[in-house]
């Protein structure tokens, strides 16, 4: 039983045919974790009693033949809360914070009958783009374990990748679903802002985060949107509009489709030339497939690193204050006053990279750099929107490359912080505008993933699966196997 | 540089962090450098732009008002370190008044 | 040198929703330690805040009560600070869009009239609240956080204590009318604090001002400003310069205490708040919160002057709280003479408030039942002597058929000639001596045996009736 030899449909037919349970299901899981995580390290905790308990009562109540997901294990990003399971959002900050009650999308899963195995590592905080920066453990890329998985949610990406579980929630602030899905092969989504309730999901950039779902196949992927979208009356700025099936119409075609490609996000850094012709060869297969294909600008896009970076420390700064050492998560030993609690508990307790985000927003924020900063970033933001607003009058969906590189070494760029958000650079824009974008492997280069990014307008992801699907289908990228190179 | 020690410590007070001596220098130049990408913006045109400052162009979203019970103390409490009598116990703070509402 | 007081007040107002501002928990003051908090108010990852939509109302209804413009496009705002009772480390507020804007208030000072500007009027959530213990230790209690607050800044328009007092008592008064909040400062509903500077006569240029905490009381906000007043005095005449200065009312002394100095004064680095979408106000909601304003203090006096012929310091004191405002509307709307429940209002009930320190609505006494006693005097079942027996009744235990309750008590007054008579012809009879007094012009004589008359009947005789029967009767002797 290896999940990477199954789509979710198919897991679902063999519970509704009895060839498999869910237990056995949870089982190959966990055994495959077994296997591989002291190679990969994806996992930060498992929660193998609760789990199988989940599981048996399935079975017992028997899979509802109409919900594709029931009785289907899942491995969530440790910043969704899970309630009575430790979430640290892989901070020694929430080493030992127990959630008391359930992130919407958690409770979400578990109503369309899904199994969680256990939390997943990740950037402390969901900062950073390689998950080295977790306070707990090192993620690697099972395609070469030198390699990292990409981040935030490297540990998401890396579970599906490595077949512990075929589904994983992730979530991205400004690629931490697309940049690690791309780095390991996988299909990963950010839907438009608004679709995904943000209530239980820990606060990194609150006008930018969204949760998505890491699938190693198109229509998998648009199954987990489907359960986990909605208003939620406990997030305000969840869409109050409906949420379609997202496989509706997924096998259209592109014929007579327009794809934009916006010149911007292929004259940067060509450094690895295999990812940009990757994507030139999907979208030679477009053509074939009776696309047009159009070029089009996004002219502010060489702003979205620096408004981005600007908007998502400030916001961040602000959201991380409440941890204090007060009501919950990591007090320091090392008190004798109020103000000791703060500043020792919050300078031992988050580490270098959180602190250097904190810095850079509350400096960001504070007066006489409010106008020059936040507010011009939130300006920029404005613009980077409108250039999507108009493209999308014109075209159907954006196609580009999801990075500029491959998955990049383990230590590569770690010290210079400076070139680690710049590998954000064809993310980050996306979440600016809140537009959704889907991340699909579409080649190799130099033996590792390439992930190619489709874009399409606002609460549309419709026409984002469609596209993707017409090309996974046409092609095998998605069957390949990881290496797990290095490894012994 | 567009920075220097003395806004770093300052900027750390704010947030209510502390930069060991030691690591005061390099985070300087750190912020340093990324302020100088950051302030890549200073070359756009924002004349008369609305900022954006939320991801979602919506308005006007409510609830009635409504009142649930409370949550469990009990349950609150499990993440508390230090509590007495159902309050939170914190280290002693000067009395100024409460803080500023 | 001749120096001007300068002063500008914020207040804050709880205002009286079910729930909070931003989470469902209850908004009840008073209960066990946080037991009134839910994961929203402790500030637990995750959470996200939701506006409560009579909170929006009720801000806009006081803000109109001040006469304040309405902003038609608003937002939140974060306002970032460390503390304990601060659970985010950050209070959702409004910065530069506040929902109310550009209002005034008159107030009254020695018979003088004079607005007072209002700068503007803005929603927040409430901090919860620190306990200071002995051990070395503080303690908080997470109840009152995220109790929706307007907060309301004046203009620096007043030039005395007395003014901020007079402005503090009809702020106090405007707000209770509208209903939105119980404004007490013994719980805490309404709180304020005190910008104060001083200047020469005649310069437009402000003073540096020191911002007054810990006034907990509209007497303590007198006190903390005619101490700082005289302190900064002493400090100017001398040649000396002031500090910015935040400083705390001590009520054991009646003096100010340094808290600290603008340069330990935080940047609260504002943003709007990316958890909650900007509000859009309408016209048509503004006009239908308009329309739902009851009738204001002062429209109510004029209308009791005009309407019920009440003297104008009559109507003042009747529209002094809004309890007292519409318990008289309501004695009235019951059929009593508006003059006698003025009356009675100003008079005995007030008496009985300040004697038992009650408040109006805590006690028995209904608008229904206070009529039924005046009419009932009017119309002779009872005197106005047995009418203070009836009333004390009514105000400690209540009656909803207060004409049954006199009948029952024995209470009625005789005003029957048939009885009364025998009584008159006994009383004569036994006082030879005070009717050949009456006869020979002295008056105090009737008097006498009126009063014998109503000892007789213990008090119940019509005092007029008795009083026409025994003139007959002593001109037949
Ligand atoms: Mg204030
Ligand atoms: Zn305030």
């Amino acid at each position: 039983m290896n999940f990477l030899d199954y789509t979710l449909e198919e897991l679902h037919d063999k519970l509704v045919s009895k060839e498999l349970t869910a237990v056995d299901l949870v089982e190959a899981s966990y055994k495959r974790i077994e296997e591989t995580d002291e190679q990969v390290g994806a996992f930060l905790a498992l929660s193998k009693e609760e789990a199988l308990q989940a599981a048996r009562e399935t079975d017992e109540k028997g899979i509802d033949p109409n919900n594709v997901l029931s009785g289907l294990p899942v491995g969530i990003k440790d910043n969704i809360l899970t309630k009575g399971v430790t979430t640290t959002a892989s901070s020694k900050m929430l080493e030992d914070f127990v959630p008391i009650y359930d992130a919407t999308a958690t409770e979400k899963l578990k109503e369309a009958g899904m199994i969680s195995v256990g939390k997943l590592n990740m950037d402390e905080f969901a900062m950073g783009g390689s998950t080295e920066n977790s306070a707990f453990k090192l993620t690697r890329n099972p395609w070469d374990l030198s390699k990292v998985p990409g981040g935030s949610s490297g540990g998401s990406a890396a579970a599906v990748a490595a077949g512990q579980v075929p589904v994983s929630l992730g979530s991205d602030t400004g690629g931490s679903v697309r940049e690690p899905a791309a780095f390991t092969g996988l299909v990963g989504v950010k839907p438009t802002y608004g679709r995904v309730s943000r209530y239980g999901l820990i606060a990194f950039g609150s006008s930018l985060d969204q949760i998505g779902p890491f699938t190693r196949t198109v229509k998998d992927n648009a199954l987990v949107l489907n359960a986990i979208s909605g208003h939620d009356p406990k997030d305000s700025t969840s869409y109050s509009g409906e949420t379609p099936d997202f496989t509706d119409g997924i096998d259209k075609g592109v014929k007579g489709l327009r794809i934009g490609v916006p010149k911007e996000y292929f004259n940067e850094d060509a450094k690895e030339t295999g990812v940009i012709e990757s994507v030139r060869n999907a979208l030679k297969l477009y053509e074939e497939l009776g696309a047009e294909i159009v070029e089009v600008s996004l002219p502010h896009s060489r702003y979205g690193i620096p408004a981005y970076y600007i908007i998502a420390s400030s916001e961040a700064s602000s959201n991380l204050q409440r941890f204090d050492g007060i009501r919950y998560g990591y007090r320091s030993e090392n008190v004798s006053s109020l103000e000791d609690i703060y500043v020792n508990s919050r300078s031992e307790g988050f580490g270098l990279e959180v602190k250097r985000r904190i810095m850079l927003g509350t400096f960001s924020l504070s007066s006489g750099f409010y106008d020059a900063h936040f507010k011009k970033a939130a300006q920029a933001r404005t613009l980077i929107r409108n250039d999507f607003d108009t493209v999308f009058e014109d075209v159907d969906v954006l196609v580009a490359p999801t990075t500029t590189t491959t998955a990049f070494e383990i230590g590569g760029k770690i010290d210079d912080p400076l070139a680690m958000y710049m590998s954000d650079i064809l993310t980050v824009p996306v979440n600016l505008a809140g537009v959704p974008s889907l991340s699909i492997p579409c080649g190799f280069s130099n033996d590792m993933p390439v992930g190619m990014q489709i874009i399409s307008n606002h609460f549309d992801e419709q026409m984002m699966y469609r596209v993707a699907y017409a090309f996974e289908k046409e092609t095998d990228f998605h069957k390949k196997k990881p290496a797990f190179k290095g490894g012994e | 540089m567009a920075i220097n020690e003395e806004t770093v410590k300052q900027v750390a007070k704010l947030a209510k962090l502390e930069i060991g001596e030691e690591d005061i220098l390099t985070f300087t130049k750190e912020m340093d450098s990324i302020i100088e990408m950051v302030e890549q913006l200073e070359g756009l045109d924002t004349e008369g732009i609305e900022g954006t400052y939320h991801g979602l162009n919506e308005h006007n979203v409510w609830r009635e008002d409504k009142a649930e019970n409370g949550t469990d103390r009990e349950d609150l409490f499990k993440n508390v370190k230090t509590h007495k009598d159902g309050y939170i116990e914190v280290p002693a703070m000067f009395d100024n008044g409460g803080s500023e509402a | 040198m001749n120096l001007e007081p300068v002063i500008g007040l914020e207040v804050h107002v709880e205002l009286k929703t079910e729930s909070k501002m931003f989470s469902p928990s209850p908004a009840h003051f008073g209960a066990e330690p946080n037991t009134n908090t839910n994961v929203i108010d402790w500030g637990h990852p995750g959470v996200l805040p939701v506006v409560n939509k009579q909170a929006i109302e009720y801000g806009m209804k006081a803000a109109l009560a001040l006469n304040c413009k309405i902003a038609t496009h608003t937002k939140f705002d974060r306002k970032n600070y460390f503390y304990p009772d601060n659970p985010k480390a950050y209070q959702i507020s409004q910065f530069d869009q506040p929902i109310g804007y550009d209002g005034w208030i008159e107030i009254e000072v020695n018979g003088e009239k004079k607005k007072i500007r209002i700068e503007r009027v803005h929603l927040e959530e409430d901090a919860g609240k620190n306990m200071h213990g002995e051990d070395g230790s503080s303690y908080v209690d997470l109840n009152r956080q995220g109790t929706p607050l307007i907060e309301i800044v004046s203009e620096a328009d007043m030039r005395s204590p007395e003014e901020a007092y007079a402005y503090l008592e009809t702020l106090k008064q405007l707000i209770q009318f509208t209903e939105v909040s119980d404004v007490k400062m013994q719980e805490g509903s309404m709180r304020c604090d005190a910008n104060i500077s001083l200047r020469p006569f005649g310069q437009e240029e402000f003073g540096t001002k020191a911002e007054l905490k810990n006034l907990n009381s509209f007497t303590y906000v007198r006190k903390g400003l005619d101490f700082e007043i005289s302190r900064q005095e002493k400090i100017l005449n001398a040649g000396g310069a002031l500090d910015q200065e935040t400083r705390r009312y001590d009520e054991s002394t009646g003096g100010t205490i340094l808290m600290r100095t603008k340069e330990g004064s935080s940047d609260y680095r504002y943003f709007p708040e990316p958890d909650i979408p900007n509000l859009v106000i309408s016209d048509e909601w503004i006009d239908s919160v308009r329309a739902s304003l009851p009738e204001m203090p002062k429209e109510r006096q004029a209308r009791y002057v005009k309407e019920f012929n009440l003297p104008e310091y009559d109507a003042v004191v009747l529209t002094a709280t809004v309890e007292m405002s519409n318990f008289f509307q309501g004695t009235v709307d019951n059929g009593a003479d508006p003059k006698q429940a003025s009356n009675w209002l100003m008079g005995e009930v007030s008496a009985y408030l300040n004697s038992e320190q009650v408040e109006l609505l805590d006690t028995a006494l209904t608008p229904e039942s206070l009529a039924e006693m005046i009419n009932l005097i009017a119309d002779g079942t009872i005197s106005s002597k047995i009418a203070k027996k009836v009333f004390k009744e009514l105000v400690t235990n209540g009656s909803t058929d207060v004409k049954a309750l006199v009948e029952e008590k024995d209470w009625v007054q005789l005003s029957d000639p048939s009885k009364l008579l025998p009584i008159i012809t006994d009383t004569l009879d036994k006082n030879e001596q005070s009717i050949e007094d009456y006869k020979n012009g002295k008056d105090r004589a009737l008097g006498f045996l009126v009063g014998q008359v109503m000892k007789q009947t213990r008090g119940q005789a019509n005092p007029g009736m008795v009083n026409k029967l025994l003139k007959q009767e002593l001109d037949k002797r």
